[in-house]
């Protein structure tokens, strides 16, 4: 967990001073990201124990992934008013657009799986 | 004499980080047993019960954000690594992400430019203030990126992160009902569309459901944030 966590966050630091360079085009974390994908796809397990240490964080981490957001999400507070009169608009904006991006999003994946001769994945 | 000793009490703790990391979390793990009381109800959302019972706390405390977020960006922060994360099941499911890389990157063209393009044009016909519609922009994709692109946009960034929780909490819960009463059973594709409309509560939820609809969900968060960050200034 120590080594994961510290490998997680050299990762992050490049990536952000990458993105300082960038001029904040992409975000640092995005970076990070791709850097630790390429980084692990490089290796192919020629570092086994940067590779599970890695690995075992990474999943603690996506699998308590919701309570990241809560802290944020308590920032709603300090909208209230916002919310008091812009409310049903904007819960309407999110509401609308979300479906919608759902519906494409899911359409377009089927469509081009189908165009492809694809079978679908039950 | 106890009466005042507590509320003395209370007040030493209310404005020290423990209490709203201890309580943070203790809040978390009562929303997740009662999620998992009930599992088919998506409104049984975990990170939207905390958000409302800690939300509440403070309301009726007149607590300040800053006071609580003190001790509450012990977690925030790990948004960051847990971003980075985000590349690792990438790598343990390359053949899968391989196989279906062509559906992947037109839904993720269509479904990013879907999501911008209709919060814009949306808060234009509300009426929404430029700084309002900057904010609300990048609201699919992950907290700590939203926010940044927030800031690029000079929208507010804490607004951002307030729709941003908004907007995942709406998916997690409409994602299952409608995908089903579409007739959708292909899980890589419900993770997909979750993933990039709702980043990591979608994402959250996906893995709730399935794990290669999670697995999706992750990968479509992950690139949808690189998309975004690339194109949102397109749309204002």
């Amino acid at each position: 967990m120590p080594v994961g966590i510290t490998i997680l966050l050299a990762f992050q630091l490049i990536g952000e001073i990458i993105a300082y360079a960038l001029q904040g085009v992409v975000p640092g974390p995005v970076i990070g990201m791709t850097l630790i994908f390429l980084t692990l796809s490089l290796l192919k397990g020629r570092l086994p124990g940067f590779e599970a240490a890695t690995m075992t964080t990474s999943r603690v981490l996506l699998a308590n992934l919701g309570v990241l957001f809560v802290p944020a999400g308590v920032g709603i507070i300090q909208h209230l008013d916002l919310l008091a009169r812009r409310g049903p608009a904007l819960l309407a904006v999110i509401l609308v657009s979300t479906l919608a991006t759902l519906i494409v999003t899911v359409f377009t994946f089927l469509a081009t799986k189908r165009l492809m001769g694809m079978r679908e994945h039950d | 004499m106890t009466d005042t000793l507590s509320r003395g009490l209370w007040v030493y703790l209310s404005t020290s980080p423990l209490l709203w990391l201890a309580g943070t979390l203790s809040v978390w793990l009562g929303a997740l047993a009662l999620a998992r009381l009930r599992p088919r109800n998506p409104l049984f959302n975990p990170v939207l019960i905390s958000v409302v019972v800690i939300a509440m706390v403070l309301v009726a405390g007149g607590i300040r954000y800053e006071t609580y977020f003190s001790g509450a960006q012990f977690i925030h922060f790990l948004l960051g690594p847990a971003t980075v994360a985000l590349g690792v099941p990438l790598y343990e499911k390359l053949s899968l992400v391989k196989a279906n890389l062509l559906p992947m990157l037109a839904a993720l063209a269509a479904g990013s430019i879907t999501a911008i393009g209709s919060t814009v044009l949306l808060c234009h016909l509300f009426g929404f203030s430029p700084v309002v519609t900057a904010s609300l922009a990048p609201k699919s994709t992950t907290a700590a990126v939203a926010m940044a692109i927030s800031e690029g946009l000079h929208g507010d960034a804490a607004l951002t992160a307030a729709v941003v929780i908004l907007t995942g909490i709406c998916g997690a819960i409409i994602v299952t009902p409608l995908m089903n009463s579409l007739g959708i059973r292909d899980y890589s594709a419900r993770g997909f569309a979750v993933g990039l409309a709702s980043h990591g509560i979608g994402t959250a939820r996906a893995y709730a459901v399935d794990p290669v609809a999670g697995l999706f969900s992750g990968l479509a968060m992950g690139l949808n944030a690189i998309l975004t960050a690339l194109i949102v200034h397109l749309f204002l």
